[in-house]
């Protein structure tokens, strides 16, 4: 970035367009998933043997096929609007919770020090070396596939990324003289860590948090796809995408549809996570 | 002023270490209620950690290895983390140099002023509200209903340091500990918060020890007068004959590095030649030695806190020459 002053202002300052439209389809993913009985133009699950692996536009007895149909005919558009459902609550579910609880083992670890900080972010460091995918792949084959069990993975997967960056900003705020201050005022540890640290750390760990949901949503489609996430008939994007794979040279609808959803909702998502970041971040406030 | 039989504050022969240097060296001094006690000195004399032990704030590192402080009569230095934290912020109280870095940047000042209520007094939020906003007007905080709803990024540095006087009050504490208040204000705010600060302990009643290293807050505000140099006090007592007729050669020599009005222009600033030599490095005896210019043979031995006048001691064995020291 030039130095030299420039008359308009910084384009990333703005609550603009420019900055947020990701957020838009995002917005439209969350609204598809709640609203997806009402969306669907048919049952999910509804199969119909004779107008199996149609090109979209086909219409084939009782069915319109907009997007097409797949291998047991039932209809893609259906089946990727309630597919949204499965990735926006697994990815919901264990970005709270992997956030939740990393955030608060990073402030714990790094406001009590001596062991506690010790243990934990050693534990930490033993979770980052470790494939997450290959972390998540024996704890699902271990604990059994379910929309809960991946939730559970993930969680157990992530956690470290928040504990990490908790960590090195409650070090910074805590030498802060307010948090001194409280804190020898007779302000309990939980008091202080959530009144007067999780606030001042809050904006850096939803950056985090932000970024994490798009790898999560990549995440569930990825145990999905190789058959330990949500089980059948339940749709998934991962899961439609597997199928789809055996027909991809004939029915390219099947696989290729559902991949596009995600690879649109994960962009989105990131870049959002970028506006988010920039917006945070002091030098451009 | 009436002072109390049981003194607010007493601290008895304290004796602080640091990895095997003392820091602090035999240290007493006590204060009334209502009085202000100002401690000077250069850095690194001990001051701070003086101050600071007595809420059991020392750093890590820090070990008292004997002596005594009393406050208000009670022996502090046996008690827990949780005694302590019951007195903090409740009968004794201390504010930080930085107003600015003192307060929570999310959180509303009004907010952080009735923390310590609201600690201390299990008071509810909308109990203590009251009683916080009366407290920052007392402050002379103008519409303090208004203010308490903003966050410190809205006031300036004098009314952050208004709000963590309101904060450091609310309680009505017994003692206040001032960590060099003024230091990181503009001079003219500085004289409204040392006249905030005088008005303030007619009115809540708190003694105050205030640590500074200018001369001219402690003549402005204080009672009494410890001056400190490395870990032990050298001179003490009333500010009027110490200001008037100091009895140590560093005390003489700090009043004189105050530049003056009168004199010829241009005139170099007045230093107190050498530097504070690091605890490792203090030399037998009196720890002044080699920088005084009155040192001699004598000076190796440690001269007592030896009384000079009413209430006025000083440790120097040349304390009949100091007058003379140009």
């Amino acid at each position: 970035m030039s130095a030299v002053a420039s008359p308009r202002p910084h384009p990333r300052q703005g609550f603009g367009l420019r900055r947020w439209w990701p957020l838009a389809i995002v917005a439209l993913v969350v609204l598809a998933a709640i609203f997806a009985p009402w969306l669907a133009p048919y049952d999910p699950n509804q199969q119909n043997l004779i107008g199996r692996l149609k090109p979209p536009g086909t219409v084939s007895r009782a069915f319109h096929y907009w997007l097409g149909s797949d291998e047991l005919g039932r209809d893609v558009l259906s089946r990727i609007i309630y597919g949204s459902r499965v990735s926006l609550v697994v990815a919901f579910a264990s970005v709270i919770l992997s956030g939740t609880v990393g955030t608060t083992l990073g402030m714990i670890a790094a406001y009590r020090r001596g062991w506690t900080e010790t243990v934990v972010m050693r534990v930490v460091d033993v979770f980052l070396s470790i494939p997450a995918v290959l972390l998540a792949i024996i704890t699902v084959a271990v604990l059994g596939p379910s929309l809960v069990n991946v939730i559970l993975v993930l969680a157990l997967t992530r956690w470290p990324r928040y504990a990490r960056i908790a960590y090195s900003q409650t070090l910074s705020v805590a030498t802060m003289p307010y948090v001194r201050l409280a804190a020898l005022m007779g302000a309990g540890a939980t008091r202080v860590l959530f009144r007067h640290v999780l606030p001042n750390i809050i904006g850096a760990v939803s950056v985090v948090a932000t970024l994490e949901f798009g790898l999560m949503v990549l995440f569930e489609a990825g145990l999905s796809f190789l058959g330990l996430g949500v089980q059948p008939p339940t749709a998934s994007w991962g899961s439609m995408l597997s199928t789809g794979r055996n027909y991809v040279a004939t029915a390219w609808w099947v696989a290729t549809l559902p991949g596009l959803c995600l690879f649109v909702l994960v962009l989105a998502v990131n870049l959002t996570g970028d506006a988010v970041r920039d917006r945070l971040d002091p030098r451009f406030r | 002023m009436s002072v109390t039989d049981v003194p607010v504050l007493a601290i008895d022969d304290l004796v602080i270490d640091i990895g095997g240097n003392r820091i602090v060296d035999h240290v007493s001094l006590s204060l009334g209620s209502g009085r202000i006690l100002a401690i000077v000195g250069e850095s690194g004399c001990g001051k701070s950690l003086t101050a600071l032990s007595v809420l059991g704030l020392l750093p890590k590192a820090a070990r008292i290895t004997g002596g005594e402080i009393r406050l208000n009569g009670r022996d502090l230095l046996p008690l827990g983390e949780a005694a302590l934290s019951d007195i903090r912020g409740n009968e004794a109280t201390i504010i930080f140099q930085e107003p600015v870095a003192s307060l929570n940047p999310l959180m509303r000042v009004g907010e952080q002023v009735e923390e310590a209520l609201r600690l201390h007094r299990g008071l509810s939020a909308n109990a203590a509200r009251g009683e916080a906003i009366a407290m920052m007007a007392r402050v002379g905080i103008p519409d303090a209903s208004r203010r308490a709803r903003q966050y410190p990024f809205e006031l300036s540095g004098g009314m952050c340091q208004r709000i963590m006087i309101a904060a450091a009050l609310i309680c009505r504490p017994a003692l206040l500990i001032a960590d060099e208040p003024t230091t990181a204000l503009d001079v003219t705010i500085q004289a409204q918060i040392l006249e905030l600060m005088r008005d303030l302990r007619g009115d809540v009643g708190s003694a105050i020890v205030l640590i500074t290293h200018d001369m001219g807050v402690v003549a402005d505000l204080a009672d009494d007068v410890c001056v400190m140099y490395g870990g032990r006090i050298v001179e003490s007592g009333p500010v009027e004959p110490i200001f008037a007729a100091p009895r140590h050669p560093y005390t003489k020599l700090l009043l004189a590095t105050i530049p003056t009005l009168q004199g010829q222009r241009k005139m170099t600033l007045r230093t107190i030649e050498g530097m504070v030599p690091s605890a490792e490095s203090w030399p037998d005896g009196c720890r002044f030695r080699t920088r005084c210019p009155l040192a001699d043979e004598a000076c190796v031995a440690t001269p007592p806190l030896a009384d000079v006048g009413p209430g006025h001691a000083a440790a120097c064995w040349h304390s009949a020459d100091v007058e003379a020291l140009a």
